[in-house]
């Protein structure tokens, strides 16, 4: 079974481009002084009409993972254990991921790490994992 | 703010959760004429005075959920409510079915959860609508298609391994006391027979020492899905007084919604059930040391760890020095879960949010038999939507 991806929609078509460019970019409301994650129409919680997309390097702490041995779905029983991940930008937001290169039991929370762009082969898509920095 | 306290549960109906159903195939509406029969006989009250129903997504529809059921049951109703909180449905419909009769829109309310499975279809569509199970929509412009399905953050046993391992990092493994809730819910279910783990006692070696699933979560710290299905009629002073037994009022309520996925909650470890509990408490105008017993929803034992925190019966991270040095059996100094939790009851759909309602209901009308708590007159529940999306905490007490 194929894995699932990502269909961007028009919001959210920036954030898309820029991982296909191995680059991240995510919005930020200069009047809350608050980046976001993931890309909104407009600001969350103060509903501001004045997100702007901004280039960031990614770096992230690792907030929580889990080591699932048994799939969360069919399309990942081929590539056991799957290690789904949250992680925490330096600039604020979290967003939900996939750790690689890593050995599960080397994995603790906190601990440093930078994008790796997952260009998906005739995916048209790229996705962002991490791995320890 | 809030209840005044002048609305009641006077009759629950709960059928026997089955991993594999014995009963005959029925239509969401057509369970939910039986469990509502099944409530009204068990209060002593004629279908004919109920004038509100509160019920979830129906499966013979997608939308009019309260218009179907009111059609099919034969009962108008001046107030139809839906509610799509997910596990925290049940206790969300009981606060708004009181919160109705103390408005004085309604006087009898009925609130339903089938749970069973339904006929198969003579022409099977082969297509899920949803994929990747009913917590992650893979609909186009859906933020857990775009965002989550892909990375495999998907249902609900890597997301509460997430809660599990921050928890791990910040106040220490909580591993053995989450097996100790295990354990301790079993004895529970072990003197209750309409559990589905009745007669089938563990041991805390016997948590950890099964197969782990999604690290640390193993498979008796996890729900066992099954069929079944309940429902309980709210009511007025008047018509409790009348009904068959003691009534079971709804004194306090909190509800709070805050997010879908956990990635984005503000802080993963202050769950919603602080604020849904404090406001319980306020409403009902008690305290912890009133609580007789509680009844907490468990999807999972991290589930009642996190929630005996947040609800205040003990202080932030020191959950599982709270848990091993109670005992939380019916029998026990913290009555928790006397049904065997949705862990060793069972967990029939969003109905299983009502067994603890139901479990609640028993104790303080003192019909819980083998497992009855003595003295039991006031109860804390808990409902939990999602991934800790979604609280509902109500204080429930008799007269």
């Amino acid at each position: 079974m194929d894995k699932p991806l990502p269909l961007p929609t028009p919001v959210s078509q920036p954030f898309w481009d820029g991982l296909r460019e191995h680059r991240m970019r995510i919005q930020y409301s200069p009047s809350g002084d608050r980046w976001v994650f993931y890309p909104r129409l407009l600001a969350p919680g103060s509903l501001a009409d004045d997100l702007e997309w901004r280039e960031v390097s990614g770096a992230a702490a690792l907030y929580s993972f889990a080591v699932a041995r048994v799939p969360s779905a069919a399309a990942w029983s081929d590539s056991p254990p799957q290690l789904p991940a949250i992680v925490e930008l330096a600039e604020g937001p979290r967003l939900t991921t996939e750790l690689v290169n890593v050995d599960p039991a080397a994995i603790t929370i906190g601990m440093p790490l930078r994008p790796v762009f997952y260009d998906v082969p005739d995916g048209n898509i790229t996705l962002l994992r991490y791995e320890p920095a | 703010m809030g209840l005044r306290g002048e609305a009641a549960i006077i009759g629950i109906a709960e059928w026997k959760p089955e991993r594999r159903s014995s009963r005959p195939r029925r239509f969401t509406i057509e369970q939910w004429a039986e469990l509502a029969r099944d409530a009204l006989e068990d209060a002593g009250i004629g279908a004919r005075e109920v004038d509100g129903i509160v019920t979830t997504a129906v499966q013979e529809t997608s939308r009019f959920a309260p218009a179907t059921v009111s059609e099919y049951l034969g009962i108008p109703v001046n107030y139809g409510e839906f509610v799509d909180l997910g596990g925290a449905s049940a206790a969300g419909m009981v606060w708004r079915a009181a919160a109705a009769v103390e408005l004085g829109i309604a006087d009898v309310v009925l609130c339903a959860l089938p749970g069973d499975p339904v006929p198969e279809p003579p022409v099977v569509n082969d297509a899920p609508a949803d994929p990747f199970g009913v917590s992650s929509s893979a609909l186009y412009g859906s933020p857990q298609a775009e965002f989550e399905i892909p990375y495999g953050n998907v249902a609900q046993n890597v997301p509460y391994a997430m809660f599990a391992q921050r928890y791990a990092a910040e106040f220490g493994d909580p591993t053995r006391a989450m097996a100790k809730i295990a354990v301790d819910q079993r004895t529970n279910a072990c003197a209750h027979p309409a559990a589905v783990f009745h007669g089938k006692p563990i041991t805390i070696e016997d948590v950890l020492s099964s197969p782990v699933i999604a690290e640390p979560l193993r498979l008796l710290d996890i729900v066992m899905p099954c069929s079944g299905g309940a429902a309980v009629v709210v009511a007025n002073a008047d018509v409790a007084r009348r009904a068959r037994h003691r009534p079971v009022w709804v004194k306090g309520f909190g509800e709070r919604v805050a997010f879908k996925t956990p990635t984005y909650a503000e802080n993963l470890m202050e769950t919603a059930i602080a604020p849904a509990s404090a406001q319980a408490f306020a409403m009902a105008g008690v305290t912890h040391a009133d609580i007789d017993m509680v009844s907490v929803y468990d999807c999972y034992t991290i589930t009642v760890l996190m929630s005996l925190e947040d609800a205040g019966f003990c202080p932030k991270g020191t959950g599982a020095d709270f848990v091993n040095s109670r005992d939380l059996t019916f029998r026990g100094d913290f009555p928790c879960n006397t049904h065997g939790g949705q862990l060793s009851f069972g967990q029939p759909g969003r109905a299983g949010g009502m067994s603890h309602v139901c479990d609640a209901t028993r104790q303080i009308q003192r019909r819980s038999g083998d497992n009855q708590v003595s003295d039991c007159d006031r109860a804390f529940v808990t409902g939990n939507g999602g991934i800790m999306s979604e609280q509902v905490a109500l204080i429930l007490q008799g007269d």
